[in-house]
């Protein structure tokens, strides 16, 4: 409208000029962005596709892996990103949950910004720090006392007790897990409690009202309320995890054996590739390195997207 | 037990739970902290920052080449990465409407800001190392950079979505030009809020050493700003220090961890404090 009144007028067409290269140039940079994405997923295809044809399906459910013979599976891999990020999920989605409560709940006015500062700051700290701390702090603890705790009580078990079997070597994939869970806490928490902010206080007052308590207006209301927000959080605080590399590099333990132990080492694809992508030295096994970035990139992005997905469904009910 | 006491006994449950999931988060944070203080400071004195990266079994040396390579490369990556980011934050926000590209930019940018960086690090790889040769620290910065980009995106958006429509009409209703109106009025008014967003992304990249594992790799020595060959950085120093048996190696690892993080966390709160001085708040 106000554009179309200026150029009606015909006032100051230098300036009209400059507006037509100013927004070219803003164009030109938001589809960079597009360009860079499939940048990437186009570099990652043709770098994977001699491993993928060399391989082919069974790369993906093999788990043999000799660079010597030069014979690659990326099994064990795909198998610990995602039993890495499970247990990181299974741990982070409760604590994320009570944080959330915690804070649009039950915490006072004053400390809102604080508490909220303090667990936004969990996600500022470098991925390396928590792969230091892990390795040197978390794991000797969990080595120490938990493990061994572990191996006796749920490894005893007979259904479940494959997963807690073998001596305690503190890395491992349980202590890639719990670091994971951390490391997710601060974004699925964000999201929780910004969805549970949507939450039309009027809806809450009627339960109150008819004497609910706390805890049955945040299951009964605030949640079925805000259930697609939720799972949009989940997703992304996954999408982080699948993805994670460096924190998980220092306690995974970095063994390409495929063990069922949650206490065993293992490694992820994103371990792999830091590891061995420089010392990644005939043609075949780079090729590899890239399928496994191929692999990594479609899990993560497809969870990604499905997470924005969620979310935006989110804000257009929080907008109706 | 009757219904009303066990009702409130499952609140009084559920909320103690919370509470301690609260408690959980914010003794993590200070038990890494805590960490970091107790086994960094011994190792920083004048040698950490004047002396470079020593040889496996030395002892002694300090981490100047480090630091001053991952200050060269965060700079170097934050102005390649922030101008485009904030000129496509710009479009999305000031011309993206009834644009069908702005929700798929919008969709596509806010999934490489949750990407796995290493992933970036590949595509430089091949992008930019396979077709030069060899490692160098202009890869880093570009990998760097590249992170950079979805940062500044999303929070220039946010920013200029914040400011009033008003402000913009009284500017259009003098007949200044649109770029005009976005460069000295738009801009001006978010000009905090901008920064903030730039802030934030130097703190998410100075961290960051997934993407620069294989293409800068690392560097033992002092080269200057010799960009076109392999760069010593804080990150991969770190991680290699950290990761190896030698005790001097990983004292100064423990340096270079409390200096980063210290180092990103002030940048971190300084960004928030900056958002909030004009109410920019969340």
């Amino acid at each position: 409208m106000v554009d179309a009144v200026i150029r009606e007028s015909g006032i100051g067409t230098r300036g009209r000029a400059l507006d037509v290269v100013f927004r070219a140039a803003t164009f030109f940079f938001a589809i960079l962005v597009l360009v860079i994405l499939f940048g990437i997923v186009a570099a990652l295809i043709d770098g994977a596709l001699p491993a993928l044809k060399q391989f082919g399906f069974a790369f993906i459910v093999d788990s043999s892996w000799d660079p010597v013979k030069q014979i690659f599976g990326a099994f064990p891999a795909i198998y610990g990103t995602l039993i890495t990020s499970f247990i990181a999920m299974l741990i982070g989605i409760p604590l994320a949950f009570g944080i959330a409560i915690f804070i649009t709940e039950l915490c006072p006015p004053w400390l809102k910004r604080p508490i909220g500062t303090l667990i936004e700051l969990l996600a500022a700290i470098p991925s390396i720090i928590y792969g230091i701390w892990g390795l040197f702090v978390l794991a000797p603890m969990l080595q120490s006392h938990v493990q061994p705790f572990l191996v006796e009580t749920l490894g005893a078990i007979p259904l479940i007790g494959f997963l807690f079997e073998g001596a305690p070597l503190g890395v491992g994939m349980l202590t890639a897990g719990i670091i994971l869970s951390i490391m997710v806490l601060p974004f699925i928490t964000s999201v929780m409690r910004d969805v549970f902010e949507t939450v039309p206080t009027v809806l809450k007052e009627s339960a109150y009202g008819i004497g609910a308590t706390t805890f049955e207006v945040v299951w009964n209301i605030v949640l079925p309320y805000t259930r697609t927000g939720v799972i949009g959080g989940v997703m992304l605080g996954l999408g982080r995890a699948l993805g994670e590399t460096m924190a998980v590099t220092f306690v995974i333990g970095n063994s390409h054996q495929f063990m069922t132990s949650l206490l065993a080492p293992g490694t992820t694809i994103s371990a792999t590739l830091a590891n061995e992508f420089s010392e990644a030295d005939t043609p075949i096994y780079l090729s590899v390195m890239f399928a496994l970035g191929l692999i990594l990139s479609v899990i993560t992005l497809l969870v990604l997207a499905a997470a924005k997905f969620m979310l935006s469904r989110m804000e257009r009910q929080g907008g109706s | 037990m009757n219904p009303y006491a066990r009702r409130r006994l499952v609140n009084m449950t559920v909320l103690s739970l919370s509470l301690a999931a609260t408690a959980i988060g914010i003794i993590w944070l200070a038990a890494i902290l805590w960490t970091l203080l107790e086994n960094g400071i011994a190792a920083l004195d004048v040698d950490f920052f004047t002396l470079d990266t020593p040889g496996s079994g030395s002892d002694g040396g300090g981490l100047r080449n480090a630091i001053f390579g991952s200050l060269i490369m965060t700079a170097l990556g934050t102005f390649v990465g922030a101008p485009i980011g904030i000129l496509a934050g710009t479009f999305l926000a000031e011309f993206g409407r009834g644009n069908p590209l702005a929700p798929a930019v919008r969709f596509i940018n806010d999934i490489l800001l949750s990407a796995p960086s290493i992933i970036v690090g590949v595509f430089v790889y091949e992008a930019m190392v396979l077709r030069m040769g060899h490692y160098s620290a202009w890869a880093g910065a570009v990998a760097l950079g590249i992170i950079v980009i979805p940062v500044v995106i999303r929070t220039t958006e946010n920013m200029l979505n914040l400011v009033p429509g008003s402000l913009r009409e009284a500017a259009f209703a003098l007949g200044t030009p649109k770029w005009k109106v976005i460069v000295f009025i738009t801009y001006r008014a978010a000009m905090q809020g901008m920064l903030t967003g730039v802030l934030l992304a130097v703190a998410r990249v100075s961290g960051e050493t997934a993407p620069l594992l294989f293409t800068v790799v690392n560097n033992q020595f002092w080269q200057g700003v010799a960009m076109d060959a392999q760069m010593a950085n804080l990150p991969v120093v770190i991680f290699q220090f950290a990761m190896s048996p030698d005790h001097n190696w990983q004292r100064l690892a423990w340096g270079g961890a409390l200096v980063i993080t210290f180092a990103i966390l002030i940048l971190n709160i300084s960004a928030r404090l900056l958002a909030n001085l004009r109410g920019f708040s969340k």
